[in-house]
């Protein structure tokens, strides 16, 4: 089987809540919860990396293996 | 918890970094550690240097060969670093104001050489470590500290300052458009001569406050919305390009590199 990536993982210790990530999101995964994001639909994630790439902390990259079920 | 990316070009004891919520600095930072990258340049051969500024910080997070210098002389530095080792990749990271208003000296006297240096001008439009002045590339009418009813100076596009000046290649990417800035820092690298990027990125502290922008998110969504690319802009009738301003890779035109001829001359001469 090919390797998947596993959506998105968060680092909360990191996260600024800037919001940027959940805004730009194409699939809705992320939410703003408070000051930090959390990811509420981790199933719609298209594994774009969008989120990784406009994080400006450094606090959400996409993991590497197969999503999880649960 | 922290992505390869990450773990293997910044210095972890120093993260997570100081910059604000919703900085733009991140953005353009990982931007060039992706480049380097995606490049396989080896650590060892890359030597980036940095002025004074909030995006001067930004060296000090990555673990490279690294020099934090003074306000508006990291391509004096960057200079010298090169005519020493011209093995040397080296990138300077700089500000619209580190490089377009103490440094704009250095930054049209580099191009004028076409020295091989890739400059990336993190470009808020403000002076953001020092609480928000207005800076050369502070759009006309918008305000800073310095400016409390407006700004009445015309601002640098540093593109084509760079260009007139001699730059081998100019480039304009946001925030927003990571990926292409990302490509566009690459392409830049790979130029051999005098290579700057001019990296649009948002303050939402200083610059969005002073100009009510909003948040980081809407001043996002306006380079979205403002931001074209030269290519489209050129099928576009004038009208349609009002109020906006180019993306993409502006100028490229390969030019002997400084170094490069600094050698023939003393090769030639121990020849002679
Ligand atoms: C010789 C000198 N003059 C002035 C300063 C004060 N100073 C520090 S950073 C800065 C401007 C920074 O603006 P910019 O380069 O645009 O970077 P930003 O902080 O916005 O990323 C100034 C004026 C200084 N450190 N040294
Ligand atoms: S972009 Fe990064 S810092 Fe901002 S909310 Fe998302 S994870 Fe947090
Ligand atoms: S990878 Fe794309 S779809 Fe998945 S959470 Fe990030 S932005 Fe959303
Ligand atoms: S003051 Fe502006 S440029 Fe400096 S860290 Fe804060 S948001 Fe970034």
């Amino acid at each position: 089987m090919a390797v998947k990536l596993k959506g998105p993982v968060i680092k909360e210790e990191w996260c600024k809540g800037c919001g940027i990530c959940a805004a730009f999101c194409p699939k809705n995964v992320l939410k703003m919860e408070g000051n930090k994001v959390k990811a509420v639909d981790r199933d719609a994630c298209n594994n774009c990396g969008l989120c990784e790439l406009r994080c400006p902390d450094y606090a959400i990259y996409l993991e590497e293996g197969e999503k999880d079920d649960k | 918890m922290t992505s390869n990316l990450v773990k293997s070009y910044f210095r972890m004891d120093k993260l997570p970094h100081i910059w604000c919520p919703g900085c733009g600095h991140g953005i353009v930072t990982r931007a060039v550690i992706k480049a380097i990258d995606e490049l396989e340049l080896d650590k060892d051969k890359v030597c980036i240097v940095s002025g004074i500024g909030c995006s001067s910080r930004a060296p000090g997070y990555l673990d490279f060969n690294t020099l934090h210098t003074t306000h508006g002389r990291a391509l004096a530095f960057a200079t010298g670093i090169k005519h020493a080792n011209p093995d040397l990749e080296v990138i300077v990271i700089t500000g619209d104001g580190d490089c377009s208003a103490i440094g704009g000296n250095h930054l049209i006297h580099a191009a004028r050489r076409n020295i091989g240096i890739t400059a990336v001008a993190f470009n808020n439009n403000i002076y953001g470590m020092t609480g928000g002045q207005y800076s050369p590339t502070t759009p006309t009418g918008d305000k800073g500290t310095t400016a409390p009813y407006g700004n009445i100076d015309k601002g640098f596009d540093i593109c084509k300052l760079a260009q007139a000046a001699g730059a081998s290649y100019t480039a304009r990417g946001t925030v927003y458009h990571a990926q292409l800035l990302t490509r566009l820092i690459k392409n830049g690298i790979l130029n051999k001569g005098f290579s700057i990027i001019d990296a649009v990125s948002v303050c939402p502290t200083y610059y969005g406050r002073k100009n009510k922008k909003g948040d980081a998110v809407k001043m996002m969504e306006w380079l979205k919305d403002h931001a074209v690319n030269v290519a489209a802009a050129a099928k576009l009738p004038e009208e349609k390009l009002a109020g906006k301003f180019l993306i993409g890779e502006l100028y490229h035109n390969p030019q002997p590199e400084y170094t490069e001829e600094y050698k023939k001359i003393t090769e030639s001469l121990r020849r002679g």
